[in-house]
């Protein structure tokens, strides 16, 4: 399988205040399954950065490991990236943030490498107020091992091997709010409209931004309930080794005012609903945020937009009062403190 | 010959923990250093923070033997707790020191040792009221009493309390008092000192007493260390303890008042060594200190910072495994561990220093060698080494030597060629070239990962590729053999068909124990380690003798394995020496070991 993106692009893209054009903050092509909601996310990540007019240089890429976690891959190209170990990204971006605090960090995650290997470092960063973007692609299901059910798949639902999931999921943004993160979001990956502003308030935001983006497994998201499922298929397929069967799909995407619901159809058709939050709503009150979050917990809806902002916090450079200056940059002339301090400390140790 | 009794003796304080002995037993070893005579304190603890029984011990050893001894000469007892085990630790003819206040019990009386009672409890219920001063002073006054017995200079002790209290002077009065009231006791009530006793020499030169981890701490400000991360262990916390306490007088920026540096705590010590690789990424130089426990969790991101070639320092101070293993006793049992760190084929470099200057100068050097070779570098020393005080030489620092930041391409130089590949072997050393996160716009980014990729990064599973980087690798290692601090040979010649090798804190014993065999005319040649990899020096040395002794501090005898993995050595030639019981090595166990084989040899040759 060869993919060739085609270099070219039309003469009148429009370029950003840095003269780029969207294209400078492409990446390579994705592999991920045609139609997979992470490619949506991407997209809109490509066009938050385009239009914050971030130059992509400046813009520090992390992720763990999973499908989520292979998307920096295919967005700002021209970005560093860091494709760490499975659940250890935030560890990761933490040491890379100490050492330079003038790039923006950016760090994608799924929902087992945060939910399950990961929420040690997840919930760390978020009570040490790393000053970065943090997005879940969270689809529920672990997609690279073939649809295990992660710790965020929905009590009831059926994994692709068959079982009933009898777990309570973990719900991130719930969590993100209990400990008090000082951005927290949730979004859907076909709402670009909703997405794309999202994460340039989280890109601007000082201190540990959080973005839930609910983002539909187009090969393995299996509802119980559904008779379009592939499990559903399966099932009635005896004496048949089921093949594993990627179809190509269209995105689901969706378009609806706020403080409206819309149902979104799954590919497996089954249907989600998501509530926007309402314009008069407030975003400053994180008690009201987390009851918002329950009460659409409750009516099965998933609560989207932005959920709560503390616009001024002290990030983790600030609380411990490190330099100003990016600690990579200073040299040995600020940092070591020479042969006659040495011999004072010699001196003190007779 | 001079009196074998003079400068030449073993002292071990029983202490209750957390009972404030630790800094009097200090005063105690400080003074007689003070006093130009070499000593070795060592601290025998328990995983407790109050109540078990502690030691410390203390070597007086004129011809400056830093390793530890057996046999204790005179035994200060303050804890009834271990007292029964105290009275038989004592070596025959020595001296038992303890509260009289309470008469001994019978069967604590031994009939070749002495007994030397001070009613310590009585004295302090007497002169002081405050419940804390009486059982601090305590320890204060059987240091007076040691002063007595064994000739300390009471001027050089009021000189160390008031260093030790300076800015609270008004605790000086009543620790002078103290210490008085055991000097005046032990004057009234016995015949002093000792012939057992301490006299005044110029010995110790500009030498300097300090512990390994501050020495680590201390190396890493120098070496330029800004990002720090770690989880806390025994017996490594106090590395990074060290390192704040430095930094924290001599990193802060004088406009601002801000911290040239950056220490988080971390969750856990996988979270610590991922901040370490991710700090080093975006290039700060930055470090991490845990123990066995701790490398063991480090594992998978060893194996990333290895495979995607990000320098990280580690220091690991051992202590006794397996699992939790003896907390708070030393070992030299991380060796294979850390040589081999993390799933897959990998190496790691690692270096053994052996004493406080070495922890100074190998955590700074560390830095360089992690830069240059632009992998990990693991540095073992140990709970013997790390906690207690050495002697050691001072440390120095050369100005003009810049830091050296390896193969790290700037704008410009990004600018100036035809095409960046991170994994490109340009100039056939094996060692690529890499780009700091933000340095060009459009120019030398990349993408880092622990997945198999090409010369320019991009990710492939092409076999080819892969074995390509792989070789490539050790062409790095091989490189490294060069770069990391080479072995010391104590002989420009070989004089023996016999060979020494030891490492770390095997050292002190190793020498002590060559010592006693050339007294007796028994010469063997040796070679400390330093790092790994080996050099071909290592290689010339085993190749040379016909029979090697390895000396080290766990069961398995883990160097000699990687000894015989590394370089192909026949098992046969290297006879390990070991010691494994929590307690460091001494000279005389490696002479009994060495004679042992020896003689066995012999047995079999006369047959």
């Amino acid at each position: 399988m060869t993919y060739i993106r085609p270099q070219f692009r039309h003469p009148a893209l429009p370029k950003n205040d840095l003269g780029y054009t969207s294209k400078e903050y492409e990446g390579a092509l994705s592999t991920l399954c045609a139609g997979c909601g992470h490619d949506s996310i991407s997209g809109s990540i490509i066009q938050a950065c385009y239009e914050l007019s971030i130059a992509p240089h400046r813009i520090a890429k992390l992720s763990g490991i999973g499908c989520s976690s292979k998307t920096p891959t295919y967005f700002l190209g021209n970005s560093h990236g860091f494709n760490s170990v499975h659940g250890r990204m935030p560890s990761v971006a933490t040491g890379a943030n100490m050492a330079n605090r003038d790039l923006v960090y950016l760090g994608v995650s799924g929902d087992g490498d945060t939910a399950s290997i990961g929420m040690g470092q997840f919930v760390h960063a978020i009570r040490r107020n790393l000053n970065m973007l943090y997005i879940v692609m969270n689809n529920g299901c672990y997609g690279l091992t073939k649809g295990q059910d992660s710790a965020t798949a929905d009590e009831g639902s059926k994994s692709k091997a068959g079982s009933v999931n009898p777990f309570q999921p973990i719900d991130l943004a719930g969590l993100a709010l209990e400990l008090g993160a000082t951005f927290v979001a949730q979004s859907f990956s076909g709402d670009k409209e909703q997405l794309v502003p999202l994460i340039k308030e989280g890109l601007s935001h000082n201190g540990f931004a959080f973005i839930n983006v609910i983002s539909p497994c187009v090969t393995f998201n299996n509802n119980p309930g559904s008779t379009k499922s592939y499990d559903y298929v399966r099932e009635h397929l005896e004496a048949s080794p089921a093949p594993d069967f990627v179809p190509t799909k269209k995105e689901i995407k969706t378009r609806y005012a706020s403080g409206t619901g819309t149902d979104i159809r799954m590919h497996d058709g089954t249907s989600i609903r998501l509530e926007k939050m309402a314009h008069d709503r407030n975003p400053y009150s994180r008690l009201e945020a987390m009851n918002a979050l329950q009460n659409s917990r409750n009516k099965n809806e998933i609560l989207t937009g932005l959920l709560f902002v503390q616009p001024v916090s002290d990030d983790l450079h600030q609380t411990i009062q490190s330099s100003d200056k990016p600690l990579n940059s200073l040299g040995k002339d600020v940092l070591c403190p020479g042969s006659s301090t040495l011999a004072t400390i010699n001196a003190d140790l007779r | 010959m001079p009196n074998s009794k003079i400068n030449n003796f073993v002292v071990r304080f029983a202490n209750v923990n957390g009972t404030g002995s630790a800094s009097a037993n200090h005063l105690f070893a400080k003074a007689i250093f003070r006093m130009g005579i070499p000593v070795t304190p060592k601290n025998i603890f328990p995983s407790n923070i109050q109540g078990l029984p502690t030691w410390y011990e203390v070597r007086v050893s004129e011809k400056g033997y830093q390793g530890r001894r057996e046999g204790i000469d005179l035994m200060v007892c303050v804890n009834p707790q271990s007292m029964p085990k105290d009275v038989m630790s004592v070596a025959s003819g020595g001296y038992f020191i303890y509260d009289s206040t309470k008469t001994l019990h019978p069967e604590l009386i031994r009939e070749d040792i002495n007994y030397i009672g001070v009613p310590l409890m009585e004295i302090c219920l007497r002169e002081f009221t405050d419940p804390r001063q009486r059982q601090l002073f305590k320890n204060i006054i059987y240091v007076g009493a040691l002063a007595a017995l064994l000739n300390i200079e009471f001027q050089v002790l009021e000189q160390l309390l008031s260093e030790q209290f300076k800015g609270k002077e008004k605790l000086i009065v009543p620790n002078v008092k103290s210490l008085k009231l055991g000097m005046d006791y032990i004057k009234e009530n016995y015949t002093c000192p000792l012939e057992m006793r301490l006299e005044r020499r110029d010995l110790i030169g500009d030498k300097i007493l300090i512990d390994g981890n501050a020495a680590c701490g201390l190396g890493a400000v120098y070496g330029g260390a800004t990002v720090v991360a770690w989880y806390p262990i025994t017996p490594s916390t106090s590395v990074v303890e060290a390192f704040e306490s430095y930094a924290e007088e001599l990193r802060i920026d004088p406009e601002t008042g801000k911290k040239n540096f950056a220490i988080v705590q971390a969750e856990d010590e996988l979270a610590a060594m991922g901040m370490v690789i991710g700090a080093n990424w975006n290039g700060a130089r930055s470090f991490t200190a845990t123990s066995g426990p701790g490398l063991s969790l480090m594992q998978e991101f060893l194996g990333l910072a290895y495979f995607a070639e990000i320098p990280s320092v580690l220091i690991d101070v051992q202590r006794s495994g397996p699992s939790t293993g003896m907390p708070t006793r030393t070992q030299q049992s991380d060796i294979i561990l850390a040589a081999y760190a993390s799933h897959g084929d990998t190496k790691q470099v690692l270096l053994f220093p052996s004493d406080p200057k070495d922890c100074f100068d190998m955590t700074a050097e560390s830095f360089d060698i992690a830069e240059l070779l632009q992998t990990p570098v693991i540095m073992l020393t140990d709970l013997d080494l790390g906690m207690n005080d050495h002697m050691s030489e001072p440390f120095e620092w050369d100005d003009t030597k810049p830091y050296n930041r390896g193969k790290v391409l700037n704008a410009q130089q990004l600018e100036d060629m035809p095409r960046f590949g991170r994994y490109l072997d340009v100039d056939g050393d094996g060692i690529p070239y890499r780009t700091i996160p933000g340095t060009h716009p459009t120019k030398g980014s990349f993408f880092t990962r622990g997945t198999s990729r090409d010369e320019y990064a991009a990710y492939t599973e092409d076999g080819a590729v892969y074995a390509r980087n792989m070789d490539r690798l050790t062409k790095k290692w091989n490189t490294a053999k060069n770069i990391v601090p080479a072995p010391f040979f104590y002989q420009e010649k070989n004089t023996s068909t016999n060979g020494l090798i030891f490492f770390g804190t095997s050292t002190n014993s190793a020498e002590e124990a060559m010592d006693l065999m050339l007294e007796k005319n028994e010469l063997v040649d040796a070679m400390r380690l330093k790092a790994f990899p080996f050099p071909k020096s290592v290689d010339d040395f085993i190749n040379s003798h016909e029979k090697i002794f390895v000396i080290e501090q766990n069961r398995d005898g883990q160097m000699r394995t990687l000894l015989i993995n590394e370089l192909g050595i026949n098992p046969q030639k290297l006879i390990s020496i070991l010691n494994y019981d929590g307690m460091p090595i001494t000279a005389h166990a490696i002479v009994a070991g060495i004679n042992n084989n020896l003689s066995v040899a012999k047995t079999l040759t006369y047959q």
